[in-house]
């Protein structure tokens, strides 16, 4: 197949030599690593489809791959298969500002969408806090939240329209301008395919009005319960805040190391909550918000002063994960829901495991939905260190499974979490996805190996940083 | 026949060649099969399963009426806020949920598919399967809950739902402005979509004899300022009048009844983006009456004979359903995303148990 990708692109496009590829051996997810026989780079919608028909008449297994960013190990490459990097393809194809849409490609970078919406007073909505970096393409496949989820949802609320190739290389359209549809929800379904139907390769998105006004409330608590309390009476109130997000001392303590953000002293855990809207709406909700806040229990509550003030809390939430590298020489990063009601129970249960497994772990997480991520700790230059991370991990899954909750609220199941789908779902629910995806990809090439169990894993080895990182071409912030 | 439980259910659907799904038929257009089919009424498998307001989610069977559900969760202080259609005359979770209809509310918060989390269904050899979280978030395998939304019953039959919810607002007050014509209502309307202004509904009426068009827009929330906000509302739209209390609420309601199509029209749904709607609203025949909705991004159309709407629709490149009319090929207009639909029928239901409900076949 190498000779039939050379004619399709030159040289400085088509990476095979060992050196070239070792930059994409993993995603966020370092633990895992595998060597492609090639990474292509197309520059072209066009170049796309030829390179998945070529994989399809080849039998080729290929990964398409945005920024890499995944923490489930999504865009891991197969052994000897075929990387497809998206990032050249990342043209704004067109600015709707009436309608509020724009139209990209897939490699366009999170962030920038609101980049160039921002002139209009418009934004995209779904904020992962990986958002400098990771592309709309990766977001698509894992159906990626952030911090705003609850009131806003996650990536699948904000998309249109798709124009898809598949696994077999029939193009697809589905979608389109409006936000209602007739007829089954397929762009519903594209999204949080994991890159398992086949690739896309332009997506047209809705775009909302940038809130007029913000209310961003930090309250300092001395107890993970209390900040857990707090969330639950801010729930029972009525409100619905844009976003409540919790971080424990850990945490805290990582993201005042790396960035500064001025967080209260002898915290053990912080409450953000923001409130976004009307001018009018907000003071309104404000007003309840700080007497339910003042009510809880927190021993100090800081509202943001102004619009550098809000930026400042929110760099430190949004950069908990890579900041807790300085704490840790290495992390895995887990991402399991439980309904709300039961986040102290596990958040206890979690803090039980730790002490069982000797095993720190840092907790940063989406409160208004239950989403948890857990950070845990390890060295992987200590034999055995990382597989015992593993075990822990594989626990705290098990305990969402147990209290009615899922295995992944939005970093999709991956390589890292494949095994656990069996066990939040019957038999009966995994044949009926496994028939969709053979729907898509008979020759099952596309992403092969992720999400569903089986399959051969990759040996499972410890890297350190990401290779990407290394060679300075991603940073987190 | 009749259907009372689970188990009932998967026999029916193991024993009969070909099964149609039923709820309470409000939109007998959508659930009246050929000779022949097996109609399964879903009214017995009723009830709410789960409910704790602090999750934001509930969980109830497929032939609950969502009158019932929201009278529950209006006892909790929370509601739908994509206003679920026909809720009066009966409509059940399933059917709403199959015929993928979402009302006026739709506009702040987004329709079902964006408050749908699980769903269990039957599938075509009688399995139960389930797709989704009963969690706020869930990233967990493909998103079936989504692909039921509008699936019309093609892919199984619905047996449990879970919906996400969110607190009700206080109150709502509506700004209705009457201008003199349609394209000066629609600029009126796309400066309300691109402020930043919370609205919960944002709709367009032209009155049946062409001679004005109304835009009505809601807002909800803390009943202190929301007078502050309509006066804002009224000046940005430079008209309007205030509407308020239980006649506000009553003229929405009477909308989600569809109350103001005529006895023996019919009606279609037509998704839409603002920039298209004088494009239809120019093509459409002059009887017809019409309501655009969801800041331009729906028309509701009625007219006699909807079928008669096809073609233009298809010059349009626009897609409709038929919501109320005579059975037969609901699905009019210009379909994309077919191909695609298509292997997932095949996936799901090999043995076309299900009715089918493909445009173009
Ligand atoms: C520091 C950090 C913070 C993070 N924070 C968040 C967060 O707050 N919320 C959150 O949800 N996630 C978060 N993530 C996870 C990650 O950023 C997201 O999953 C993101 O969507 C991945 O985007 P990417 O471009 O890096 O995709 P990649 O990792 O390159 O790919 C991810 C998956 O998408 C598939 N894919 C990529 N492009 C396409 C395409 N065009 N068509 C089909 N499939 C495609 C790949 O095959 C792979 O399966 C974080 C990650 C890091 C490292």
């Amino acid at each position: 197949m190498l000779p039939a990708l050379a004619r399709l692109y030159p040289p400085e496009r088509l990476l095979a030599q060992p050196g070239q590829l070792a930059a994409y051996e993993s995603d966020g997810l370092t633990a895992y690593r595998a060597r492609p026989a090639a990474v292509v780079i197309p520059a072209t919608q066009a170049e796309v489809i030829e390179t998945v028909r070529l994989c399809h008449q080849h039998r080729m297994p290929f990964v398409a791959r945005g920024s890499g960013t995944s923490l489930s190990g999504g865009s891991l490459p197969i052994h000897d298969g075929l990387l497809i990097a998206l990032n050249r393809l990342n043209r704004v194809v067109r600015l709707d500002p009436i309608q509020r849409l724009v139209v990209v490609e897939p490699g366009v970078i999170n962030l920038d969408v609101s980049k160039a919406a921002a002139p209009h007073g418009l934004y995209y909505a779904p904020d992962p806090s990986s958002q400098q970096v990771c592309t709309i393409g990766g977001n698509i496949a894992f159906n990626s939240g952030g911090a705003h989820c609850l009131k806003y949802g996650m990536t699948s609320n904000h998309v249109l329209a798709l124009k898809v190739v598949l696994a077999d290389g029939e193009i697809v359209e589905l979608g389109g301008e409006s936000a209602e549809s007739v007829g089954p929800d397929l762009v519903g379904l594209f999204v949080g395919s994991e890159g398992l139907f086949g690739v896309a390769l332009e997506i047209t998105l809705r775009l909302l009005a940038r809130p007029e006004k913000f209310e961003t409330v930090l309250a300092a608590y001395h107890s993970l319960a209390a900040a857990g309390e707090a969330v639950a009476q801010v729930v029972a109130s009525g409100l619905l805040p844009g976003a409540m997000e919790i971080m424990d001392r850990l945490a805290i303590q990582a993201a005042e190391a790396a960035v500064h953000a001025n967080y209260p002293a002898g915290t053990e855990a912080l409450l953000i909550v923001e409130l976004d809207g009307e001018a009018q709406q907000v003071a309104a909700e404000f007003h309840q918000l700080r007497g339910v806040i003042e009510a809880s229990g927190a021993f100090e509550v800081h509202v943001a002063r102004d619009a550098a003030d809000r930026a400042r809390i929110w760099k430190g939430r949004k950069s908990a994960f890579s900041a807790v590298g300085r704490l840790s020489p290495d992390f895995i990063v887990q991402d399991g829901v439980v309904p709300r009601s039961r986040l102290g129970a596990a958040l206890a249960e979690i803090e039980r495991l730790s002490a069982r497994y000797g095993i720190r772990v840092a907790n940063v997480f989406h409160a208004g939905d239950g989403n948890l991520h857990p950070l845990i700790l390890f060295d992987g230059r200590e034999p055995g260190a990382l597989e015992r991370a593993e075990q822990l991990a594989g626990e705290i899954l098990t305990l969402c499974i147990r209290l009615g909750g899922s295995i992944t609220g939005e970093h999709g199941v991956g390589m890292e979490k494949r095994d656990y789908l069996p066990r939040m779902f019957a038999e009966t629910d995994v044949d009926a996805m496994h028939r969709l995806r053979l729907a898509m990809d008979p020759l099952l090439i596309a992403n092969p190996g992720k999400m569903f169990p089986g399959g051969e894993a990759p040996a499972l080895r410890h890297v350190g940083l990401h290779p990407l990182e290394k060679a300075g071409v991603i940073e987190r912030e | 026949m009749r259907i009372t439980s689970l188990a009932e259910l998967q026999a029916a659907v193991r024993g009969a060649p070909r099964v149609v799904a039923r709820g309470a038929g409000t939109k007998p257009a959508l659930a009246t099969p050929p000779d022949g089919v097996l109609v399964l009424d879903l009214r017995g498998l009723s009830g709410v399963l789960e409910y704790e307001p602090g999750e934001f989610t509930f969980s109830a069977l497929a032939g609950t009426r969502v009158s019932e559900v929201e009278s529950l969760l209006a006892e909790n202080g929370q509601y739908l806020p994509f206003d679920p259609l026909l809720v009066e005359r009966g409509a059940t979770l399933g059917g709403t949920l199959a015929a993928g209809l979402s009302g006026p509310g739709r506009y702040r918060f987004g329709g079902l598919r964006d408050f749908i989390l699980a769903v269990r269904y039957i599938d075509g050899e009688g399995a139960l399967v389930r797709g989704g979280g009963k969690v706020v978030k869930n990233a967990a395998g493909f998103d079936l809950p989504k692909l039921m939304v509008g699936s019309l019953g093609q892919f199984g039959v619905l047996y449990e739902l879970t919906f996400k919810v969110f607190p009700r607002p206080d109150a709502h007050v509506t700004v209705r402005a009457v201008l003199p014509t349609l394209a000066e209502a629609l600029a009126g309307l796309l400066r309300v979509y691109a402020a930043p202004l919370d609205v919960d509904a944002l709709d367009l009426w032209p009155a049946p004899d062409g001679s004005g068009c109304e835009l009505w827009v809601r807002l909800g929330g803390p009943e202190t300022v929301l007078p502050a906000r309509a006066e804002r509302m009224t000046a940005l739209i430079g008209a309007g009048e205030t509407m308020s209390g239980p006649g506000e609420a009553e003229a929405w309601r009477a909308l989600c009844e569809l109350a103001w199509v005529p006895d023996g029209w019919g009606l279609v749904k037509t998704p839409l983006a603002p920039g298209r709607l004088l494009a239809l609203n120019r093509e459409l025949p002059p009887e017809a009456l019409r309501r655009y909705c969801a800041g331009g991004n729906l028309a509701w159309i009625a007219l006699p004979d909807p079928r008669a709407l096809d073609s233009t629709l298809t010059a349009l490149s626009l897609a409709g359903l038929i919501v109320l009319g005579a059975p037969g090929r609901p699905r009019m207009g210009v379909h994309p995303g077919v191909p695609f639909e298509q292997r997932i029928k095949a996936a799901l239901d090999p043995h076309r148990k299900f009715p089918d409900f493909n445009p173009v076949a």
